[in-house]
């Protein structure tokens, strides 16, 4: 086992190197510069900046200097924001992410996984499809949708929670329910479908012959094997809740990372595009290897591949 | 091929039974699915009302009518007017269409290229499999909103280029799906007989191959079409999708979301009508996966 998550971490290096190489070409070949949008900056300056930053050297020599920098965990300043390195601009806001992510993910376990089980359980009853019926609501109204009535109902006319801002421990309430609500119900979903491909095994009705409860059923026999389904999903989901979503920031006005995925590329900011990118791949990558070393946990039978 | 048949054309008609093909009874048990029905009829009305509505209405989607504005749904204008006075029925109809087209042609370009790179990959096996799937890897772990950002950048604003961009990070699972069932499939006996046959592997992949395939492509692709639409609309959120004075759902509910304090209307219509398609798509899209009885694309 050590051996493998020791193999899967070294092939990060060669994955993340062609991330890189890909993302840092992939700025530079895209229309525009850092200083376009800067209203007429006179050439003379445009030149002192370009030389400044180093845009002014050779494209290949940019890339080396930048890898070397990389290696040493520099992600180099800011085009955008003067002053401020890219390693700055992340430790400043990936912590508020990361709060509104962990926040959210809490919402969607605890939502999402007891009503799956619930509806698993109670198959084909109005339970199940009342429970269906909400994850179809979560995964059919979009958080743009879901975020801006929530914001209405209960910032505007209850007045129980700020529309918008993150200083407050109230303020987490709105986001983080927008946030966890889409991610219940796909949790919810595939709780539900593993469960209940599991249930229909023979060591179920093995268990059932014997006279064990349906508690003792769904948790000490089925939910082990029904949860990789779920396992699959979390992974690459806690990558993205973690990083920070550009629509729930926006909406509540929250300073964190999701928005700069989407400044940094509509402003060419080249290094904070490339840091962003490398930051999000590495976290995929690590939690892809986590789901993994999981699912062999989960299902023994996989230790002998 | 034509001397290796056998003659079936002179064995006696066994008139009393009509065949039951695959696709005979898919369609069976799709009409037995309540639900799926429901699905099925939503969308063919809304690409309807979508298509031809606007063109039963004296409103346009950029004529302006400032005295107008804001206009609570009444009896001039269904859905009431937007802040130019512009009837919002016509402007949801508008951007039905191209939420719809572009949902169904992007869904199209993703489907090509993921069909054809994990039927290339799945058949071919071994190192230039590992290669291909590895990119694949690799391009699952970019954040695909810098990508569409950047693509959209430096492709222009221009619809077309939407749907390519949008094809063109949505193909990976697509792609993933179809190299596992060539992966089973290709062990097959029908297709070491006509590997025998010295068919070349293009027309191994594309005659053999693809048509057995059809069944979980076509489940995915329905269930591929409301997370293109998802990201249209958030494009057109971020304000890199259409532009005005023309709108897709994605800008209308942007619109509606800013405004929605006092002007209700201009976020519920078009958010429960984008919603609507996006349940429909789902329940089309699960009937389809029983009907055709697919189990690799389950989630």
């Amino acid at each position: 086992m050590l051996r493998f998550v020791v193999r899967r971490l070294l092939q990060l290096i060669p994955v993340l190197f062609v991330i890189v190489t890909l993302t840092f070409f992939m700025v530079r070949f895209v229309p525009g510069g850092p200083f376009t949008a800067e209203k007429a900056v006179s050439p003379e300056i445009l030149k002192n900046l370009n030389a400044h930053y180093g845009l002014d050297q050779p494209l290949w020599r940019q890339y080396l200097s930048y890898l070397g920098h990389l290696v040493q965990g520099d992600f180099g300043p800011s085009f955008k924001f003067t002053n401020r390195t890219v390693n700055e601009i992340i430790a400043a806001k990936l912590p508020v992410s990361l709060e509104l992510g962990g926040l959210a993910l809490g919402v969607a376990l605890v939502v999402g996984l007891p009503l799956g089980i619930l509806a698993a359980a109670r198959r084909n009853t109005w339970l199940d499809y009342l429970c269906t019926a909400t994850g179809l609501i979560g995964i059919c109204v979009p958080t743009f949708v879901l975020g801006p009535i929530l914001a209405l109902v209960f910032g505007i006319y209850l007045r129980w929670f700020n529309v918008s801002g993150w200083e407050y421990a109230d303020d987490r309430v709105l986001p983080s329910l927008t946030l966890g609500f889409v991610y219940a119900a796909y949790l919810m979903r595939l709780t539900r479908g593993g469960l209940l491909e599991v249930l229909n095994l023979d060591f179920i009705r093995t268990a059932r012959a014997k006279g064990a409860s349906e508690v003792r059923i769904i948790f000490r026999h089925a939910l082990q094997g029904g949860l990789a389904p779920v396992v699959s999903f979390l992974g690459p989901a806690i990558a993205g809740i973690l990083t920070g979503s550009f629509i729930i920031e926006t909406i509540f006005q929250i300073p964190g990372l999701g928005r700069e995925f989407v400044t940094s590329a509509t402003n060419r900011d080249y290094t904070l595009v490339v840091g962003l990118v490398v930051l999000y791949a590495t976290l995929i990558v690590v939690m892809n290897l986590v789901v993994d070393v999981v699912q062999v946990w989960l299902n023994p039978k996989l230790r002998f591949e | 091929m034509t001397a290796a048949s056998p003659p079936i054309s002179s064995a006696p008609p066994v008139a009393t039974e009509a065949g039951h093909s695959l696709w005979s009874d898919a369609w069976h048990r799709l009409r037995g699915n309540r639900l799926a029905v429901f699905g099925g009829g939503v969308l063919l009305l809304l690409t309807v009302l979508c298509v031809v509505g606007p063109w039963f209405s004296h409103y346009t989607y950029n004529e302006q009518e400032l005295s107008n504005a804001f206009a609570p749904p009444g009896s001039a204008h269904w859905l009431g007017t937007d802040q130019h006075g512009r009837d919002l029925l016509v402007r949801i109809l508008y951007g039905g269409r191209i939420s719809l087209g572009v949902g169904l042609c992007a869904t199209l370009v993703a489907l090509s290229i993921g069909v054809v790179y994990g039927a290339i990959s799945g058949y071919a096996g071994n190192k230039t499999d590992a290669l291909m799937m590895r990119f694949v890897d690799i391009l699952y772990a970019l954040p695909f909103t810098i990508f569409v950002i950047l693509l959209m950048v430096f492709l222009g604003r221009n619809i077309v280029l939407l749907f390519v961009a949008i094809g063109a990070v949505e193909w990976l699972t697509m792609a993933r799906i179809v190299r596992g069932q060539v992966q089973s499939l290709k062990k097959m006996e029908f297709i070491e007989a006509a590997r025998a046959l010295g068919y070349s592997p293009r027309r191994i992949i594309f005659r053999h191959l693809l048509p057995n395939l059809l069944g979980p492509v076509i489940v995915y692709a329905t269930l591929t079409i409301p997370s293109v639409m998802l990201l249209e609309a958030f494009l057109g959120f971020l304000g890199l999708g259409v532009q005005p004075p023309m709108s897709s759902w994605g800008t209308l509910i942007k619109d509606g979301a800013d405004k929605m304090e006092e002007y209700w209307w201009l976020l519920v219509f078009p958010g429960s009508l984008f919603s609507l398609t996006l349940l429909s798509l789902n329940f089309l899209g699960d009937g389809l996966r029983d009907a055709l009885d697919v189990r690799a694309a389950k989630d």
